[in-house]
C-alpha cells in the first residue's frame, strides 16, 4: 500500500511532504477563524485545481467549465440534504456519477467529433453556461432565489452531515487535498498516466503507438468531473447558500485553474503550491488594505491578473519546477 | 502460407492528383521489403494507408489474412503494425525512457515490466545512457533512433520505417542497418522501409518496390532493380549513374 503511493519518491521529498502535512495538521491549534477560513479556501482551490490538472496537465485537454461539475456536486447533495435529509456523503454517491456523466457527454461530443484545443474549451464553457441559465429557472432547486442549507449553532461537529465549525471543514479539505494528491500521483505513474502524457504531447504519435486516444481522454474528463463534484459538495455545505449565478459562473472555473497555472501545469505539487501562493498573497494584500483603511473593490482580481502576468513572463513552467530544483528534488517528484 | 501484408490495387487520390495508383504487392513473413522512388512518388501515402492514417479510395489491404484498410491508426498498431514518422514525432517533454515505456505499455499492464523492456531496447540502439534526458534534448539522428525504438516497443509483427537513416552519417547508417538486420534474423520481424539511402536499401532489403508518380514501375531484388532501365531513368539516374 505504501509502495503503491510512495514508490519512486526520494527520501527528501517524502520528508518535506511529511513535515508540511504535520505543520498543516496542527495549524488549527494556534490559528484564528479568519486564518482557518483562508486556509479552507486555499485547500478547496488546491483540490479542484488538482482535478483540473488531471485533464489539462496530464491529458492536455483544456477545460474552462469545471464550475459545472462543482455546481452539480453542490446542488445534488444540497437538494438531497434539504429535501430528503440525505447526508452529503451518501449524496456524493449520486453527485459523482451525475457530474462524471455530464463530463462524459461533453467529452463524447468533443472527442467523437474532433472538437479540440480552444474549441473544446469553448464547449466546456458553453455547458457550464447552459447549467447556469438552466438552474436559474429550475424551481425544484429554488432557481435564482437561491438554495439555502439550514444553519444553526452546533454544539458539536457533525462530520457525517458536514455541519460544524471551520476547523472541521479545515480537516475535511486538508484530507481531500491530500487524497487528490495521492490519486494524481498514482494515476500519473500508472499505465493511464503514461498514455495521458503521450496524448498531451502528440496525439497522432500516441495513436500510432496503439493508444485509443478517445477512450483515455474520456477517462481524464470523467475522473476530473467526479473529483471536482466533491469540491462542490464542500462549497454547498461550507457556504450554505447556492445561487446558480455564482455557482456556475465562469469565474468559479477560472479560480480553479489559477492554482495549477501559477504552480505548474502537469506537475503534482504545482496546483497545491499555486493555490497557496496566489491566495496567501491575495489575503495578505486584503488585510493590508483593510488595515490601511482602504476599501478597494476589485483589488484582488487586479492582483490575480498581475500575479498571472508575472508568472507567465518570468516562470513559464510555473513556480514549482524551479522551486523543486532549489529544494534538491526533481520537479516530477511530489 | 499467405503473405503477412498484401495490397491489391490500392489507390488514393487527393483532389485531382493521383498519389497512389493501383499498387499491388505482398510482403511475406520475415522479409525486409523496401519501397523506393523519387520525392512525391506516393511512398509516404502508401505507408499512411497501411498504418491507418489514411483510408484508400480503392483496393484492399490485408494484414495476416484480415482486411485492415480503413481501421484507425491505434487499431492497426494493436494488430501488430508499428510505424515511424518521416518527420519524427517524439513526445518531446517526456524522457527518452518514458517515450519508449509508452510504446511498451501497449501489451503490458505493468509499468515496471514496460520499463525493463524499454531498457533492453534502448541498450540495443545505444540510447540507454541518454534515457533520462528529455526527448527534446536529443539530436536528430538520436530522435530517429528513438522513433524506431518506440515503434519496436509495441512488439509489432510488421515494422514500417519511413526514412529512418536519411540524415545519418555513414557509420550511423551502418550501425542502424546492423541492428535492424539482427532484429530481423533473431525474431523474424518483418520490416517494410521507405528509404532514399541506397546504402541501407542494398544492405538490408531482400526485395524492392519502385514507385514513380503513384504507380509501381519495378519490383525485384535490389540488384535487379537498380539495373532496370525504367528505374534508372526515373529515379536513380540522378545520383547513381
Amino acid at each position: 500500500m505504501i509502495a503503491l503511493f510512495a514508490g519512486g519518491a526520494s527520501r527528501r521529498s517524502l520528508a518535506l511532504l511529511a513535515a508540511l502535512l504535520a505543520f498543516l495538521a496542527i495549524v488549527p491549534v494556534f490559528a484564528n477563524d479568519y486564518l482557518i477560513t483562508v486556509a479552507i479556501i486555499i485547500f478547496y482551490l488546491a483540490y479542484t485545481g488538482q482535478a483540473w490538472n488531471i485533464m489539462m496537465g496530464f491529458a492536455g485537454q483544456l477545460s474552462l467549465g469545471n464550475a459545472l461539475y462543482a455546481g452539480l456536486g453542490a446542488y445534488v447533495t444540497a437538494v438531497l440534504f434539504t429535501r430528503y435529509g440525505i447526508a452529503p456523503w451518501i449524496g456524493l454517491l449520486a453527485a459523482m456519477p451525475i457530474a462524471a456523466g455530464c463530463g462524459a457527454i461533453i467529452g463524447f461530443l468533443a472527442f467523437r467529433f474532433g472538437v479540440a484545443g480552444v474549441y473544446f474549451a469553448i464547449l466546456t464553457i458553453a455547458f457550464a453556461e447552459f447549467a447556469r441559465i438552466g438552474f436559474d429557472h429550475f424551481d425544484f432547486v429554488k432557481a435564482s432565489a437561491g438554495l439555502f442549507l439550514p444553519v444553526s449553532q452546533y454544539t458539536h461537529n457533525d462530520l457525517w452531515r458536514l455541519r460544524g465549525d471551520p476547523t472541521m471543514f479545515y480537516y475535511v479539505m486538508l484530507a481531500a487535498t491530500a487524497v487528490a494528491f495521492l490519486l494524481s500521483r498514482l494515476l500519473l505513474r500508472s499505465r493511464i498516466g503514461y498514455f495521458w502524457l503521450a496524448i498531451r504531447e502528440d496525439e497522432q504519435a500516441a495513436r500510432a503507438s496503439g493508444i485509443d486516444t478517445f477512450r483515455y481522454k474520456m477517462y481524464a474528463v470523467t475522473i476530473a468531473a467526479a473529483m471536482t463534484s466533491f469540491g462542490g459538495v464542500f462549497y454547498a455545505f461550507f457556504y450554505n447558500n447556492l445561487y446558480p449565478e455564482q455557482v456556475f459562473n465562469i469565474s468559479r472555473s477560472i479560480e480553479m485553474i489559477l492554482g495549477p497555472v501559477i504552480g505548474g501545469i502537469g506537475t503534482l505539487f504545482g496546483p497545491i503550491l499555486g493555490a497557496f501562493v496566489l491566495n496567501g498573497l491575495a489575503e495578505t494584500l486584503n488585510s493590508a488594505l483593510s488595515a490601511a483603511g482602504l476599501d478597494l473593490p476589485g483589488a484582488k482580481e487586479v492582483f490575480y491578473g498581475v500575479c498571472l502576468l508575472l508568472v507567465i513572463l518570468t516562470l513559464p513552467e510555473g513556480v514549482w519546477p524551479p522551486l523543486a530544483r532549489r529544494l534538491g528534488i526533481g520537479p516530477d517528484q511530489p | 502460407m499467405t503473405a503477412l501484408l498484401s495490397l491489391a490495387d490500392v489507390s488514393k487520390r487527393f483532389r485531382g492528383l493521383v498519389a497512389v495508383d493501383g499498387v499491388s504487392f505482398a510482403v511475406p513473413r520475415g522479409e525486409i521489403f523496401a519501397v523506393i522512388g523519387p520525392n512525391g512518388a506516393g511512398k509516404t501515402t502508401l505507408f499512411n494507408m497501411i498504418a491507418g492514417a489514411m483510408t484508400p479510395d480503392a483496393g484492399t489491404i490485408a494484414f495476416a489474412g484480415e482486411p485492415i484498410a480503413g481501421l484507425a491508426p491505434d487499431a492497426v498498431c494493436r494488430r501488430g503494425i508499428a510505424r515511424t514518422f518521416q518527420l519524427v514525432r517524439p513526445f518531446l517533454a517526456l524522457s527518452v525512457e518514458d517515450n519508449v515505456i509508452v510504446g511498451a505499455l501497449l501489451h503490458r499492464r505493468d509499468v515496471g515490466a514496460a520499463r525493463q523492456r524499454a531498457h533492453e531496447l534502448l541498450r540495443r540502439f545505444d540510447l540507454f545512457d541518454r534515457r533520462r534526458q528529455p526527448a527534446s534534448a536529443l539530436t536528430l539522428p538520436d530522435r530517429k533512433r528513438l522513433e524506431v525504438v518506440r515503434a519496436l516497443a509495441t512488439e509489432p509483427k510488421l515494422l514500417l520505417l519511413d526514412e529512418v537513416v536519411a540524415g545519418l552519417r555513414p557509420t550511423e547508417v551502418d550501425r542502424m542497418v546492423a541492428v535492424l538486420r539482427a532484429l530481423n534474423r533473431e525474431s523474424g520481424l518483418t520490416i517494410m522501409m521507405i528509404e532514399h539511402v541506397m546504402r541501407a536499401v542494398m544492405a538490408l532489403a531482400s526485395r524492392v518496390l519502385v514507385l514513380d508518380h503513384g504507380t509501381a514501375i519495378a519490383e525485384g531484388t535490389p540488384e535487379d532493380v537498380v539495373r532496370d532501365p525504367a528505374v534508372v531513368q526515373s529515379y536513380l539516374g540522378v545520383e547513381a549513374v
